[in-house]
């Protein structure tokens, strides 16, 4: 899997798709995640509209990305949540973690 | 298992893509049952933790060692059993990923999706060694979100 990504006000915004799982999704999450700080990137937003399953190895890799973001001094955060997602993130109460938005505007300026 | 309805077996390598296969039989049963779909869903990413923790940390990938599972009804209840061939572990020393200090572990949130998206888990180990984790969900149930009661990685 390939996950695309562009860039908005200095905002490097990913848009996985599918299934974010064990063996599936996960590797190409941290791939995309490590590429990005690789060119560069500082500030992080994942896209999570087009994503249908996320399981603990899926969940596992956006917390991995939000430490290893946070720890080079930029932010991750998470950008229309699917309600099975939502749901997994209230039950893991990750949603006390990260900033998450429904709005694309609202989260490239929150960066500023 | 004594089901209402014939069950299904299935037995898989211990790698990480058999899961996908899991995954549509599984899908493709609850169908028939026409579970609602958040219903369905819940069960579906259950039944794939279950797996994915038998493969990892009860066969550590050994790709001589196996996992099966097996799906049926019974007594109003959809029943998932999957069992590897591990050494077993201590459900009370799995750690709890909802206490703070465990909040940004990246692994050990695969029992926390069992124990919300099921009615019932049990965990057996067999003299021989092996691990039978069974999935327990009402047909009438809707998908609840209820907390773990165990702690570790699994």
């Amino acid at each position: 899997m390939n996950i695309p990504s562009r860039t908005r006000d200095g905002v490097t915004i990913l848009e996985p798709k599918g299934k974010i799982t064990i063996g599936v999704g996960d590797i190409a999450l941290r791939e995309a995640v490590h590429a990005a700080l690789d060119s560069g990137a500082k500030n992080l937003l994942i896209n999570l509209k087009l994503v249908t399953t996320i399981d603990s190895s899926g969940i596992g890799e956006l917390v991995s990305g939000y430490t290893t973001v946070t720890n080079r001094g930029g932010k991750l955060k998470l950008l229309n949540l699917p309600p099975k997602v939502q749901d997994i993130l209230q039950i893991t109460q990750l949603v006390t973690v990260f900033d998450i938005y429904d709005d694309e505007d609202e989260a490239v300026a929150s960066y500023a | 298992m004594a089901a209402d309805q014939p069950q299904i077996h299935l037995v898989i390598g211990s790698q990480f893509e058999d899961i996908e296969l899991v995954q549509i039989v599984v899908e493709e049963s609850l169908r028939k049952l026409e579970l609602d779909e958040a219903a369905a869903h819940s069960i579906s990413l259950a039944v794939r933790e279950a797996v994915a923790n038998a493969i990892k940390h009860g066969n550590q990938q050994n790709p001589e060692k196996r996992v099966e599972i097996d799906f049926g009804v019974e007594g109003g209840e959809v029943v998932i059993e999957v069992t590897d061939q591990g050494a077993g572990f201590d459900v009370s020393q799995v750690r709890d990923p909802l206490r703070p200090d465990n909040l940004l572990r990246p692994n050990g949130r695969g029992l926390l999706f069992m124990n919300s998206f099921m009615d019932a888990i049990d965990y057996s180990f067999k003299p021989e060694g092996g691990t039978v984790v069974t999935l327990r969900k009402r047909l009438a149930s809707t998908p609840t979100a209820r907390g773990p009661k165990e702690e570790n990685e699994r």
